[in-house]
């Protein structure tokens, strides 16, 4: 093949060409056939060392990375924060070169604070890839998404995607602008106004305050998960009112295309951002965003791992 | 002991001085200025030829850390940084650990400056008592012990109520008020300028209104009670504007700013590199060009360094956690000297923002080689580059965005009351 990642980590899509975006997807349909087998491990990374150093609690993520990283048949270690020696007082940065001289070959790092991954990146060896740094970004989410937008679009271009929701503090609209602007889908934000940062538009990004405006038409509807203590920030007055202004209905989503799908990077708050009938209703592809991220998180470590060997 | 300095290009705005001159020290004093040649013999010659001399600077707005956080600086490391950046004179903000609002550590920063006999220090007095924004300070007793202003620097008198009282009160002293304007309630977890490049980065911002609406509140607050107001690190274009306005209708008004906020903007963020995570922070190209407009037509009196060294471990970490400041006194003239260059000030005028306008507004008689006045002069090769390299600072704090850049005009020979350092 001659696309390879540029980088030896995988730190946001910003980074990315469309041409490695590509190259990722391609290369999780491949492993998620291997996944519908019955045996569904391969061989491709055994004897090699990932370790997930998660300082925010999450469950989906890391257990996604985990069982990608057993799937290709490497060794896992988890290092989450209330485990870890970090409470202890540990820096950041000791913490990341004990973890390398375990002999980590793949450091999958979420961190609260945007920029981490970056920071070790530069003082690591091993491949560093984000699972999610503060609001900044989310990579393999962003890819997972494109990945299942396109098994049921047969394409990214062109299409209408409308994201609603939190895009303030969302490391995954982030992504997934970059993601999708990248590959030529024309995205809409819609929140309220104290959600929305400034200058997105730059983003080449159109922006909603009306969720009726911004749905309308739309091929992908991609609601985001609020977080409860922007209330308590003076960001919105109550769960109930958002749910009002922006919550994902039937009847709203009667304004999309009668194709449109419905997805949540999760986990959701059923009743605040997204209505039941509509999480759970034909339209939706939440829990195949699931299965697609194992995929994707296959794709990222062995690509990144191939680069390695190769260079 | 009597020194002559010889075929240096003097430029002295306090006294309209431009061009070749010798000048004598005696007994740590100027004794006079003659025409290039025409100087008397002295014990000591100083052959400047091809260099300018000057008067040496006055930085207002220094962090020297010392009481308490001696990790980060010390009255040493930090006067012998500054006579290694040209200032002859620092004022280190009262932030220290404890806070330098009473006596007992402002004489203790004046002794052990003068022990050392590096740059003289001028402390600048808390505002309130612990910085905590609620009581005045004693300004009587701590202008007798040595202080030459008052600020809450680090933070702002956010009750409007107490920066009123602050400017009524001081008055009495004619001493100025140094504000750091930062609304902090629209500043709270704000990391880096909000805007375009914060949206892309994920960091939380800091608005430029949190500065504009408390630069607004003193300008009011200085009409009000015609107390003496200067500005601290201007960064924003609104603020120039205001600023710019109030001086038009003749309030006691004075700014400074710094050289990273003409120097760098919010795109340089773009790697997270925690060295550029500074407060107030680094803006958009529109206010550097609005901050270069300022220090031109007048608006700005002063540039100030801002110097806020800090410890390896403070700054090599999370973005969000890592500590706010630049360690600036190394830096800070050759930067400035970059505005020349551009045409935005005249040697002359840079000179007096860096030397006799910040020694005027503190009201110290420093800033001047007018013969009598203490012989603090320093003498730079404006033709000479050299690559910064923060591991030859003087400093502690090598916490410098200029390392490796390549910048022209280097200081060859600090003087400080008679007392000549030479620099290589």
């Amino acid at each position: 093949m001659s696309v390879m990642l540029r980088s030896k980590d995988l730190l946001g899509i910003r980074d990315l060409t469309p041409e490695e975006i590509k190259l990722i997807i391609d290369t999780a349909s491949g492993f998620k056939d291997v996944l519908k087998r019955d045996i569904k491990k391969v061989p491709a990374l055994r004897g090699k060392t990932v370790v997930n150093l998660f300082f925010e609690p999450s469950t989906r993520t890391r257990t996604s990375f985990e069982l990608a990283a057993k799937r290709l048949s490497t060794d896992v270690i988890n290092f989450s924060v209330p485990a870890s020696s970090v409470v202890k007082g540990e820096t950041l940065k000791d913490t990341a070169l004990t973890i390398e001289a375990l002999g980590a070959d793949f450091v999958v790092v979420r961190h609260s604070s945007a920029g981490v991954p970056h920071f070790l990146s530069r003082i690591l060896r091993a491949s560093v890839i984000n699972a999610g740094d503060g609001a900044n970004e989310h990579p393999t989410q962003a890819l997972l998404d494109l990945f299942t937008i396109r098994a049921h679009k047969k394409r990214i271009k062109g299409l209408i995607v409308v994201i609603i929701g939190d895009i303030a503090h969302s490391r995954v609209a982030r992504s997934n602008i970059y993601a999708l602007t990248k590959m030529g889908a024309k995205v809409r934000l819609v929140a309220p106004s104290t959600l929305i940062p400034l200058e997105v538009e730059r983003l080449g990004v159109e922006v909603y305050n009306s969720v009726e405006d911004g749905i309308r038409g739309a091929d992908v509807v991609m609601t985001l998960r609020l977080q409860l203590e922007r209330q308590v920030k003076g960001f919105l007055p109550s769960p109930e009112e958002y749910f009002n202004l922006y919550g994902l209905t039937t009847e709203r989503l009667r304004l999309a295309k009668k194709d449109a799908i419905v997805m949540h990077p999760g986990p959701m708050n059923r009743g605040v951002e997204i209505e039941t009938e509509v999480a759970d209703g034909p339209q939706s592809v939440i829990l195949e965003q699931v299965t697609n991220g194992l995929a994707i998180r296959m794709a990222v470590l062995y690509l990144l791992s191939r680069r390695r060997r190769t260079r | 002991m009597s020194i002559l300095i010889r075929n240096g290009y003097v430029i002295d705005p306090s006294q309209q001085i431009k061009g070749h001159r010798d000048i004598l020290i005696k007994d740590r004093r100027i004794e006079g200025i003659y025409p290039r040649g025409k100087g008397p013999k002295a014990r000591m010659t100083i052959d400047a030829s091809k260099c300018v001399v000057v008067p040496g600077f006055v930085d207002m707005h220094t962090h020297l850390r010392e009481p308490g956080y001696e990790y980060k600086e010390t009255i040493e490391t930090g006067t012998k940084a500054a006579l290694r950046g040209g200032f002859t004179s620092v004022c280190p903000m009262p932030n220290t650990d404890p806070v330098n609002d009473d006596i007992s550590v402002t004489e203790y920063m004046i002794r052990e400056a003068s022990r050392l006999g590096y740059a003289s220090v001028y402390p600048v007095g808390a505002i309130t008592k612990g910085q905590r924004g609620e009581e005045l300070t004693e300004m009587e007793m701590l202008k007798e012990a040595g202080c030459v202003a008052f600020s809450d620097d680090g933070r702002p008198v956010m009750n409007s109520l107490i920066m009123r009282r602050a400017l009524e009160y001081s008055k009495i002293f004619d001493l100025p008020i140094i504000s750091h304007c930062e609304d902090i309630n629209l500043s709270q977890g704000g990391v880096m300028n909000e805007g375009y490049v914060s949206t892309i980065l994920g960091l939380r911002g800091i608005p430029k209104v949190s500065e504009e609406i408390m630069v607004a509140r003193d300008i009011a607050l200085c009409k009000l009670t015609g107390g003496r107001l200067h500005i601290a690190h201007v960064s924003t274009e609104d603020s120039v504007r205001l600023i710019r306005e109030a001086k038009r209708m003749g309030l006691n008004i004075t700014a400074e700013t710094c050289p990273h906020y003409f120097t760098l903007t919010d795109e340089s963020l773009m790697n997270y590199d925690t060295n550029l995570k500074v407060n107030p922070p680094l803006r958009t190209s529109r206010d550097v060009e609005a901050i270069k407009e300022g220090l031109a037509d007048g608006t700005i009196d002063v540039i100030a360094t801002d110097h806020a060294p800090h410890h390896y471990d403070d700054k090599n970490r999370e973005f969000d956690t890592a500590a706010f400041g630049i360690s600036g006194l190394e830096t800070a003239f050759a930067l400035s000297l970059r505005l020349v260059d551009e045409g935005v000030l005249d040697m002359n005028g840079l000179v007096s923002k860096m030397s006799i306008n910040p020694a005027r507004i503190l009201g110290i008689q420093k800033g001047t080689l007018k013969p009598g006045a203490q012989a603090d002069i320093i003498i730079f090769d404006p033709e000479r580059e050299f690559t910064v390299d923060v591991e030859r600072f003087y400093s502690k704090g090598k916490n410098s965005p200029f390392n490796g850049w390549q910048l022209r005009g280097v200081i060859v020979k600090s003087i400080v009351s008679g007392e000549v350092y030479e620099w290589e």
